[in-house]
């Protein structure tokens, strides 16, 4: 547990992804089965059990500390378990005749069988036996408070790397292995055969599209392509399949493999036929397709609500299919897939599953004017949460990752505006020497005349020499400091202008201006543009507006 | 005598009325005792001072030839009178030099600790326990959280880090006087020997313990090194340092800082911090209340830090305590000021 808990303590500092990889993938090396089993159940959230609830945790520490004591440093420290796991005193027990401190494994299978009056007893023995920070480590683990930044996704890459094999191998028998994943690790170490994945309704690692720019449209013609809209909804594989008993099993899928069936239990009655779609997951009201900003209510919830279901009705939008009853489909050409598709959704019939429709055109330039203009060119209503088309190749298979050449995304022109640097923030990790977190303001009439107000904030979006030039434009035009944050000049004629892109808005009472951008991002430096020549509050408020009404148009 | 009428608080430090003169004082005074070479207890300005020889070393090192009108140098052990007192110095375990005043007038004792630790430090002369009647302790860190374990097990961490980044520069922030060259010595007790550098701040008073017969093994200046050469190295830095400008010139740093704040998750992440070591040259909790408990001591004044949990322990244990109102003493990563340094670095 003990070395359990290193590895959680260092990864909770470590920001760079790579570093975090060859934590964990240096953790699966060093220790054996099945502590580094349950290590990556834990740290994939797989592991099951009641968790203990943070009035026990306070109940153990006030049998053992002074409550003036305890009070003080509960303040200081600011988080329950680490304050315990800190001030837990040492049992007055000879020191030669310690047990052991227990294993990851002896803790997550204690905890799996321990009935509720044990656990206080257990507990308490355990955070005896253990140093600070596996005392810490643990209280997090029974809490479920184990946040420390890392994705399942994350964790199954560094077993993977463990054996060099392609994590979507990993990803793909996932479903059908368990906890202490013996037979992962032999596999991984050359010890044994590949586990095979007997779940019916397995995840297929999927496929995605580059972003296409205007010179890669040079040597492509527009008869080997399939066009489509781009959904700005959830990517989601939908899997139906049948067990040994013959019933079907249906599952959600994010494009990360991550199971988010339980999200959407109002979807899972419509996947009653056995096959694998790829599509979108938007939710529709009286068959219109309603904006991300509405789909995001459904998102990240732990308990659905009837109301909540019906108030936000959840749609897939079909565009592949990957697996037909028993067949495999992925290695056939799209343009095959996509019949198979449309006669599947037709069999299907069922008013929350659709076709996404393709977009017809014979040029590039009757497809750029499509994509300038979704309504005119098919997408009528549904148009708003259009945010481009996809390009896709007649005769690419289904292939994992991002294959070249094969799935283009052509996104809409995002917004932009010019928008005035106000503040600065340090980075983190590499960027820890930099102020490369910016928030920006644009112009409103404010009681002593024009004033700036924040819209946003972005860190990323520029070059590497473009964060070194507003890097030292920043420590050169500093006027104030608050902690780890730089007022930076903002003035009339005195400032930098930042051109940000953006890719919607939204009313947002949190923030002063009353405005929320989406995915904003620095597109350029506007060295050239004094800060009074930048947007206005107005033009966001007409955007919003603009939008609003066509909602409800 | 009343211990207050021997020591007593005014604004410019801890003041012995009998004796003539100040404690640590943070204003210029005829008369300086001084602990420790740390800025916040050896200023510069003073009409007399004593200290160690090794305080007073540093004390030229930092401010010069001309910082006091007239210096004396006093041993661990040694008596000296002054006014109607007897002080005698004791070695406090902090930093090189470091000492704990007692001050004796008639038949009572007071001993000031100045910032002390019970733990190992290859670098200083170990604390001694002092009897005494009241007892003048820190707290900086004085909240049962903070309990700083075996230095040594963190710097088993750190190589770990280096061993498995052997691309990258590891960055160690530690306090240029004191903790740096504990935490160089540590490395070399470990077993490593591989040359070690240095951020130019650092230089001058890392050379001064040299000197003093502390072994630290092969050190460079870092200043000039070519950014490559620099993976797989360890450099020692002012604690500010590793945060800005200057740190650009390692290949992918790994951020680390040898302090007792670490402890607290919160602290560390609030500075960056990517590798936290606790390794302190202050006590932690158990050193403070055991140190407390041994030297007999019926009154305990607590000074800079956490003074309101040290000071409900002690009256917890039946002893007289209360809060020493002293203001200019904070622990050294508030006062260390690196951007004089960053010039020379």
């Amino acid at each position: 547990m003990n070395r359990f808990a290193e590895l959680l303590d260092r990864l909770a500092y470590e920001p760079g992804r790579n570093n975090k990889l060859r934590l964990i993938t240096g953790y699966f090396r060093e220790v054996a089965d099945p502590d580094r089993g349950y290590a990556l159940a834990a740290l994939t959230g797989a592991l099951s059990f009641k968790h203990a609830k943070p009035a026990l945790i306070r109940d153990l520490i006030a049998s053992r500390t002074d409550p003036v004591l305890f009070g003080l440093s509960y303040d200081y420290v600011g988080d329950l378990s680490e304050t315990v796991a800190l001030m837990w005193p040492k049992a007055a027990m000879a020191a030669h005749n310690n047990p052991p401190p227990p294993t990851l494994t002896e803790v997550v299978t204690t905890l799996r069988t321990l009935g509720k009056t044990e656990l206080p007893k257990q507990l308490e023995r355990w955070l005896d036996e253990l140093d600070e920070t596996g005392r810490w480590a643990l209280l997090k683990l029974v809490t479920g408070a184990l946040r420390i930044g890392i994705s399942a996704r994350l964790a199954k890459t560094a077993a993977a790397a463990l054996g060099n094999k392609d994590p979507h191998e990993v990803e793909l028998m996932w479903p059908g292995l368990a906890p202490p994943y013996l037979d992962l690790f032999a596999w991984l170490e050359g010890r044994g055969d590949k586990p095979v994945n007997r779940d019916p309704a397995p995840f297929r690692p999927v496929m995605l599209a580059h972003a296409i720019e205007d010179t890669d449209f040079a040597p492509l013609d527009p008869a080997d392509y399939i066009a489509e809209w781009k959904w700005d909804g959830i990517r989601v594989q939908a899997v139906a399949g049948r067990d040994e008993h013959g019933h079907i099993t249906a599952r959600l899928y994010s494009r990360t493999g991550e199971d988010i069936t339980g999200s959407f239990p109002d979807l899972v009655p419509a996947l009653r036929l056995p096959g694998a779609i790829d599509g979108e997951l938007l939710v529709l009201r009286e068959g219109r397709v309603q904006s991300f900003n509405v789909l995001q209510q459904r998102l990240n919830r732990k308990v659905v609500s009837p109301k909540l279901i019906k108030e936000f009705p959840i749609h897939l939008r079909a565009y592949d299919l990957l697996g037909d009853d028993e067949n495999d489909l992925r290695e056939l050409p799209f343009a095959e897939r996509r019949e198979r598709l449309e006669t599947f959704i037709g069999k299907l019939g069922d008013p929350r599953i659709d076709l996404s429709p393709t977009v017809p055109f014979a040029s590039w330039e009757a497809l750029t004017a499509a994509r300038a203009d979704p309504a005119g060119a098919g997408a009528g209503d549904d148009a708003d949460a259009v945010e481009g088309v996809m390009l896709k190749r007649r005769d690419a298979p289904y292939l994992p990752g991002r294959p070249k050449g094969q799935w283009w995304k052509w996104k809409r022109d995002p917004h932009i505006i010019d928008a005035v640097l106000m503040y600065a923030q340090r980075g983190h990790g590499k960027r820890s020497s930099y102020y490369s977190d910016y928030t920006f303001g644009v112009w409103t009439a404010g009681a002593g005349g024009d004033e700036l107000v924040p819209v946003g904030k972005a860190y990323f979006g520029f070059t590497d020499e473009e964060l070194l030039q507003i890097d030292r434009f920043v420590r050169r035009h500093t006027t104030e400091k608050f902690g780890p944050v730089r007022h930076v000049v903002h003035e009339g004629d005195k400032g930098l202008v930042l051109e940000v892109a953006f890719e919607g808005l939204q009313r947002s009472p949190r923030h002063k201006s009353g405005v929320a951008m989406r995915f904003p991002r620095i597109s350029r430096l506007r060295w050239d543009k004094p800060p009074r020549e930048a947007d206005r509050l107005e033009t966001l408020e007409k955007m919003l507006k603009a939008e609003a009404a066509e909602l409800d148009a | 005598m009343r211990p207050q009428d021997i020591l007593l608080p005014v604004a410019s430090g801890l003041c012995c009325k009998p004796g003539g003169f100040h404690i640590d004082p943070i204003r210029p005074v005829e008369r300086a005792v001084i602990t420790h070479g740390h800025s916040d207890h050896a200023r510069a300005g003073h009409g007399a001072v004593l200290a160690t020889q090794e305080t007073l070393d540093m004390m030229r090192l930092r401010y010069g030839e001309n910082f006091a009108g007239s210096t004396q140098a006093i041993r661990y052990g040694e008596e000296i009178w002054l006014g109607e007192t007897s002080v005698k110095f004791h070695p406090a375990g902090h930093v090189l030099g470091s000492a704990q005043v007692a001050v004796t007038c008639k038949d009572t004792c007071i001993v000031a600790s100045g910032d002390y630790k019970d733990a190992p430090d290859p670098t200083c002369t170990p604390f001694e326990l002092v009897p005494c009647d009241v007892f003048i302790t820190e707290a900086t860190f004085g909240l049962p959280v903070f309990r700083h374990g075996d230095a040594a097990d963190e710097v088993k961490k750190l190589l770990a880090s280096v061993a498995l980044f052997p691309e990258r520069a590891h960055l160690v922030g530690a306090y240029s006087l004191g903790k740096a060259q504990r935490v160089i010595a540590l490395l070399r007790q470990a077993g490593y020997d591989a040359p070690i550098y240095l951020h130019g701040a650092m230089e001058n008073i890392t050379h001064y313990y040299q000197s003093r017969g502390i072994a630290l093994g092969e050190l460079r200046p870092v200043k000039g090194v070519k950014k490559a050469a620099l993976a797989g190295t360890i450099t020692l830095a002012p604690p500010s340092a590793t945060s800005d400008i200057w740190t650009r010139r390692f290949p992918d740093p790994v951020t680390a800082f040898a302090s007792g704040w670490m402890r607290v998750r919160a602290r560390a992440r609030q500075r960056g911090i990517e590798l936290p070591l606790v390794i302190s040259d202050h006590a932690d909790w158990d050193g403070l209340t055991a140190t407390i408990a041994a030297t007999g001591a019926g009154e305990i004044w607590v000074t800079h830090g956490q003074e309101d949990a040290l000071v409900h322990w002690c009256q917890s244990k039946g002893l007289r305590a209360k809060p020493l109102d002293l203001v200019g003493y904070g622990d050294e990563e508030e006062t260390e000021t690196p951007l004089a340094d960053e010039a020379e670095a």
